[in-house]
């Protein structure tokens, strides 16, 4: 019992920490057009700052804000610099451009910080555990990343929906072409929105640095996870991403949990440990082969056209 | 009486709340002509693509020569004799307009999983190719890549993509769109001849070009069918007239 | 006509000195060329196969990178098994490869665009994930592979010049062979459907069933280079088929000239010897790499192929 609600509340926290990555990557795509590979290297860019700025200023607190801040300045230089120059291109171009710029930023983060991980600690206070249920306790700071990334989601969801830039995102995503006729400063507001899903980005990376290690590399295979979360949910779809990335959440950490045990109870022990391992890591992207059999348009498809 | 060659019946198409394609019925003969004409807005392009399958009906049938094919993806009715052209020229830009004629003839000369020979070595589709484009007077261009030829030619290379396929039915989509005065003529004089030798199906908003040509025509308004009959009878029909009334002496005017 | 020739001659100047490259290894006594070529072949066939779907059909595929695993992963198992003989290795190789090719292209094949190049990319990584978890086969670590596969005497691959004529005979085979295939009736289909999928559809040919051939038949060839690759190295490892080694494949087909016949080995041989050289120059190669790549997206339409059309034009 203990270890099924502290497994969910894992699932839950992953899948959560996922969407923030899923949906900075679906809004860029969903506005821009633009496939842009490099969204990892923002996420491994923010565990790379909050960690440095973390050491410099003492403080997780700090250190944390100053990384958010400082991913949202890179998305920003990033996007006037090189992407802009993508807009409009073959998906093909974005593709291979930001590939190249993957490349890059883990040479630099290599080059400036070094072929070691780096750690970065917890302060005491979100160290302990907090009850949930009777007997059973669970990490403050894992509650603190689910509480966080909520809270996150709902001013997404009410800034895309309520507000007058967020009208200008949807309108955006729909129809280009009237957006500009509108009058309104599309460049700005695609460096904007840019910005913003880089600082998603980095938030999801700077809250998953303290529980892994920083390393270079690290947003490379979260993003193919973001990515099958994007195809589930429907590219370009807040409310899909959402869904998917509890889910494809859940299922992984579930998996990963109890599959094996579920597997022994199948096969022979020696025949489950052979298969469990790479069964588990299958499970997501199986979810995905049905999503795309039973809807190849995704799960919740942006409403276009 | 003889199984018509074409025949639409009682077909429902909706979008939300607005039916584009209202109970159409019609039935094409075997060597007519039958021109769909209609206000913008009639709901033709959406009858045209319950007809070529790229569009589902709600309801309704549509079956071609006896055979049900209400349900069957693009390329089953191709091979069943429906050929049809596009209202916006869809073409193989980067290929040869002799490329393209061969490939439609292609695809009805056997199987087209040969992975070794040159197919653009092969006499038999070149020949066929050939002859398609001569047959609508672009045999001189036939190695000129498709994105340096003119509007005009390329609605001829529709036409010559439809008819290497060598067709029962042709379904043209507006075959005249964005032609001009000498090149709608050309294209009329073409009509004329190719209709000696194929049933056709001709969308058209070119209302002179219509009443010259057409067996038969049925008029499209709010996806409703308001008249079918020859030529002399649309003209005379007072429905026709109100629903055309911005139009109305394109109708009355000409033919 | 003279554009053409231009091209025309830096290809036969290249295919020339991949022909003549033992001999120079010979007399010169350079044996780390040799090998540094061998495997530069053994690349440029899997970007040769990437070519013929993503160049020739128009599909992006981001997972070519799964099938020089399966290929590894076929030889490896196998003789870690006790089989060692070619004869058995490399069609199982290539069957592994062509299987995974048909349900992978199934399913990928449903979506187009931008989610086509994600699912691939996706299950390229399972696959990844998969070989890490064989821990029988060495689970992250890799396969050691002892002995190279045996041709019976045939064909010696434990000996560098004949491994390095039987690399270069298998890519001629397959240039060969996706030459044919590009200028067949079914190289045409693919081909038209790359261009406007629509009108295909409109004059008989359904999309799907082609575009599923042309992408198993695209694994198959990348399995036979995964399997000529595994005993290069004497080693197959899950990191053979990270998704960075898809990437790379696609930029050498890009480099060189996507939906050229020799692009793609033009492509391989310029950007494994940039990353050579690059890595000599200095341990931060991947951070001149990088923003190359950038550029090139940016600035350098057509690859190297589409640059010597220009220059013969010019």
């Amino acid at each position: 019992m203990l270890l099924v609600v502290e497994q969910f509340l894992n699932g839950l926290q992953f899948g959560l920490l996922l969407f923030l990555l899923a949906a900075g990557l679906t809004l860029v795509f969903g506005i821009m057009d633009l496939v842009n590979l490099a969204h990892g290297s923002l996420y491994m860019m923010g565990a790379y700052f909050a960690a440095t700025f973390a050491a410099w200023t003492g403080s997780f607190l700090l250190g944390a804000l100053m990384a958010l801040g400082a991913t949202l300045v890179l998305g920003i230089v990033l996007e006037v610099s090189a992407l802009r120059h993508l807009y409009g291109r073959d998906h093909l171009d974005h593709v291979l451009a930001t590939f190249g710029l993957i490349l890059f930023f883990n040479e630099a983060v290599r080059l400036i910080w070094g072929p070691a991980g780096l750690a970065l600690p917890l302060p005491a206070w979100l160290t302990v555990p907090v009850p949930i249920l009777p007997g059973i306790h669970y990490p403050a700071y894992r509650l603190a990343i689910i509480g966080v990334a909520l809270l996150v989601a709902l001013l997404l969801y009410l800034g895309v929906m309520r507000t007058r830039i967020g009208m200008l995102i949807r309108a955006g995503a729909s129809n280009r072409e009237m957006i500009g006729a509108l009058g309104i400063n599309i460049k700005l507001l695609y460096t904007l929105v840019f910005g913003l899903g880089a600082a998603l980005a980095g938030l999801a990376g700077l809250m998953q640095a303290p529980i892994l290690t920083v390393q270079i590399g690290m947003g490379e295979n979260i993003l193919i996870l973001a990515f099958v979360i994007i195809v589930i949910g429907g590219i370009g779809s807040i409310r899909g991403a959402f869904l998917a990335a509890i889910f494809v959440g859940m299922i992984d950490t579930l998996g990963r949990a109890f599959l094996p045990n579920l597997l022994r109870q199948v096969l022979s022990g020696a025949a489950a440990s052979t298969a469990a391992p790479a069964l588990s890591s299958m499970l997501i992207y199986l979810l995905m082969a049905i999503v795309l059999v039973v809807r190849p348009e995704g799960l919740f498809p942006a409403n276009r056209r | 009486m003889a199984e018509p060659l074409l025949r639409v019946e009682k077909l429902v198409r909706r979008f939300g709340g607005i039916v584009a394609t209202d109970n159409v019925s019609l039935d094409v003969a075997s060597g007519e002509l039958h021109a769909i004409i209609g206000p913008n807005g009639a709901g033709k392009t959406t009858l045209i693509s319950q007809l070529t399958g790229h569009l589902e009906p709600h309801s309704g049938s549509v079956s071609l020569a006896g055979r049900d094919i209400t349900y069957l993806p693009a390329y089953r009715r191709c091979a069943l004799g429906l050929a049809r052209s596009f209202q916006i020229t869809s073409l193989l830009l980067d290929f040869t307009a002799a490329d393209n004629v061969a490939l439609a003839a292609q695809a009805h000369a056997g199987t087209s999983f040969r992975f070794f020979a040159n197919a653009r070595k092969e006499k038999g589709l070149r020949d066929a190719a050939q002859a398609a484009l001569d047959r609508v007077g672009l045999g001189h261009r036939a190695d000129i890549v498709v994105s340096r030829l003119s509007h005009g030619e390329r609605r001829e290379l529709e036409l010559a993509v439809a008819l290497a396929s060598k067709p029962k039915l042709l379904l043209l989509d507006e075959p005249m769109a964005g032609l001009g005065v000498t090149e709608s003529q050309r294209m009329v004089k073409l009509l004329q001849e190719l209709r000696k030798e194929v049933s056709i199906v001709l969308v058209e908003h070119d209302m002179p070009a219509v009443f010259a040509l057409a067996d038969r025509i049925t008029v499209l308004v709010y996806g409703r069918v308001i008249a079918s009959g020859d030529p002399a009878a649309i003209r005379a029909n007072e429905d026709v007239k109100r629903a055309y009334l911005g139009d109305q002496h394109v109708v009355t005017h000409h033919g | 006509m003279k554009s053409l020739s231009v091209s025309k001659a830096v290809t036969a100047l290249m295919l020339a000195g991949l022909v003549l490259l033992p001999l120079y290894s010979h007399l010169t006594g350079n044996i780390f060329i040799l090998t540094l070529f061998t495997r530069i072949i053994i690349l440029a066939l899997a970007a040769a196969s990437l070519n013929l779907i993503m160049g020739f059909a128009g599909l992006m595929s981001f997972g070519h990178a799964a099938y020089l695993g399966i290929g590894g992963y076929a030889v490896g198992m196998l003789a870690q098994e006790g089989v060692g003989s070619g004869f058995i290795q490399f069609p199982v190789a290539i069957a592994a490869s062509g299987i995974y090719a048909l349900v992978i292209g199934a399913l990928s094949l449903r979506t187009r665009g931008v989610y086509f190049i994600m699912i691939t990319l996706a299950f390229a990584q399972m696959a990844y994930y998969v070989a890490s978890g064989l821990a029988r086969y060495g689970g992250d670590d890799g396969l050691t592979i002892y002995t190279r596969s045996d041709f019976s005497g045939l064909i010696d691959l434990g000996n560098r010049t004949q491994f390095y004529y039987l690399c270069l005979a298998c890519l001629f085979g397959v240039m060969l062979l996706i030459w044919r295939i590009v200028n067949s009736r079914f190289g045409l289909v693919v081909q038209g459907l790359r261009s406007n999928e629509q009108r295909m559809q409109a004059i008989g040919f359904p999309a799907k069933r082609y575009q599923l051939v042309c992408f198993v038949i695209s694994g198959t060839m990348c399995g036979l280079a995964g399997a000529l690759l595994a005993n290069n190295t004497d080693f197959v490892s899950p990191a053979v088929m990270y998704w960075t080694r898809s990437g790379d494949l696609m930029v050498m087909v890009i480099l060189g000239g996507m939906g050229t016949l020799f692009g793609p080995v033009m492509g391989a041989v310029v950007f494994l010897l940039l990353e050579e050289l690059l890595s000599q120059i200095t341990e931060y190669w991947a951070l001149i790499l990088g923003p190359l790549l950038l550029l090139i997206v940016l600035f350098g339409r057509g690859g190297i192929m589409g640059a010597l059309g220009r220059a013969g034009r010019g």
